[in-house]
């Protein structure tokens, strides 16, 4: 089972959900760092990484000899990665999305394909749970090639945990896409509610089926909870806020490590998200509120 | 020869575009017979705009490029394709960056006067 934790604005707590589900499951569990720009979930977790693997993307070649200037090449790409003048056809590695397409339609069979060096795949094994995650190169600007393949490494059996990068483009798209279900992570402000509704149509549109977590819940503003509850979307967890949640997140420690009462509320977490997964009818939407008590 | 100018409008008065790849048409201008035509820069790239827009302006036979300003890859297409590029025309009509090639106030560059959006 694949579970995609996601929203639409960056910084609402996905990593510090996906960490935290992570640790709570008590079956075999893989966890994918898809935020492939900034991969997070390793401050968190402390994996010990056995292998890295460099991923390539292809690119088009021109064995000049044998390009007769027809253009075919350029017309077919959507992406103005190759371009025919009158001479021979100019290519923009960087610009190219590597599908092949410019080879396929050349009648000459005057492009090779030559590879570029975009990023790294990572895997390590964090506590019990298998982790791998995506390190796109700087300078690089294509993700979702590197994202599909950290996503090619996903287990068959057992829970896989995906982390996404923020926003609605294509990255997340390759990130989510193939889930069996997708957390989306918000918080209750206006700004963080307008980015929740662009997600929502998103895993919509996918036809996903997703619940929503509420991060650093306060009571005076209640935007995100009337929405979900409008739009009959399950909260699955409200997490309040609270200063030793700050305080941990800040070191790099996991909230249901350093603030024990959070774990149970990670544990209900995951067992409703499992549940609500595996098709069970949806019933009432029951919110798991967290409630601790101490210096908030 | 044949000039071709990024122009924000359809006629020798509109405001040159300061933008090339993305520029919202292109005037291109036949100086032995006087006369110009309008190319349209209808294209909808999600990247690599001044490459297609480089390709558009060599199909339709320029020469002489006149714009605001230009990256390093539509620079380098239109280096290949043999189109000469005059960058800093912006803040004037198309006549006038016209009238300021002809009487050497502008000439072409060397180089790419900004950076690559994808680089």
């Amino acid at each position: 089972m694949i579970i995609a934790v996601a929203s639409g604005k960056g910084g609402t707590g996905k990593t510090t959900v996906a960490v935290n589900m992570a640790i709570c499951l008590n079956e075999p569990v893989q966890l994918l760092d898809c935020d492939v720009e900034e991969p997070n979930c390793r401050i968190f977790l402390k994996p010990d990484i056995r292998r890295r693997e460099r991923i390539v993307l292809p690119h088009p070649v021109v064995i000049e000899d044998l390009c007769t200037s027809c253009g075919e090449c350029s017309r077919a790409c959507q992406f103005n990665a190759i371009v025919s003048l009158k001479t021979r056809p100019m290519v923009f590695p960087s610009l190219c999305h590597g599908c092949g397409g410019c080879i396929k339609v050349c009648p000459q069979n005057a492009l090779a394909e030559g590879v570029r060096e975009i990023g790294t795949i990572e895997t390590g094994i964090a506590r019990q749970v298998e982790f791998v995650q995506g390190c796109l190169d700087v300078g690089q600007t294509l993700s979702p090639p590197l994202i599909r393949e950290v996503k090619r490494r996903a287990a068959r059996k057992g829970i896989t945990i995906v982390d996404c990068p923020p926003g609605t483009s294509c990255p997340v798209m390759a990130a989510v896409k193939g889930s069996d279900y997708a957390v989306l992570v918000a918080e209750s402000t206006p700004f963080g509610l307008h980015d929740l509704k662009l997600a929502v149509e998103t895993v919509r549109r996918l036809g996903l089926r997703f619940g929503v977590v509420i991060n650093r819940m306060v009571s005076t503003d209640r935007c995100v909870v009337k929405y979900c509850r409008s739009e009959h979307i399950p909260i699955l967890l409200e997490i309040p806020e609270h200063r030793a949640a700050a305080v941990a997140y800040s070191r790099g420690q996991l909230l249901v490590e350093a603030v024990p009462e959070f774990r149970g509320l990670f544990e209900r977490l995951c067992c409703r998200i499992i549940s609500e997964a595996r098709g069970k009818e949806e019933g009432p939407a029951v919110t798991t509120r967290g409630k601790i008590v101490g210096t908030a | 020869m044949k000039i071709t100018i990024s122009s924000q409008g359809k006629t020798l008065d509109s405001a040159v575009d300061p933008r090339f790849g993305r520029a919202a048409q292109f005037i291109l201008y036949d100086t032995e017979a006087g006369s110009y035509e309008v190319i349209s820069n209808t294209q909808n790239s999600a990247q690599g705009a001044g490459i297609k827009a480089a390709e558009t302006i060599s199909q339709a036979g320029a020469q002489v490029l006149i714009t605001g300003h230009c990256g390093p890859n539509a620079f380098n297409t239109l280096k290949a394709a043999g189109i000469a590029v005059v960058v800093g025309a912006d803040g004037c009509t198309v006549g006038q960056a016209i009238e300021r090639y002809r009487s050497g106030r502008l000439t072409a560059s060397g180089s790419p006067d900004v950076a690559g959006h994808w680089q």
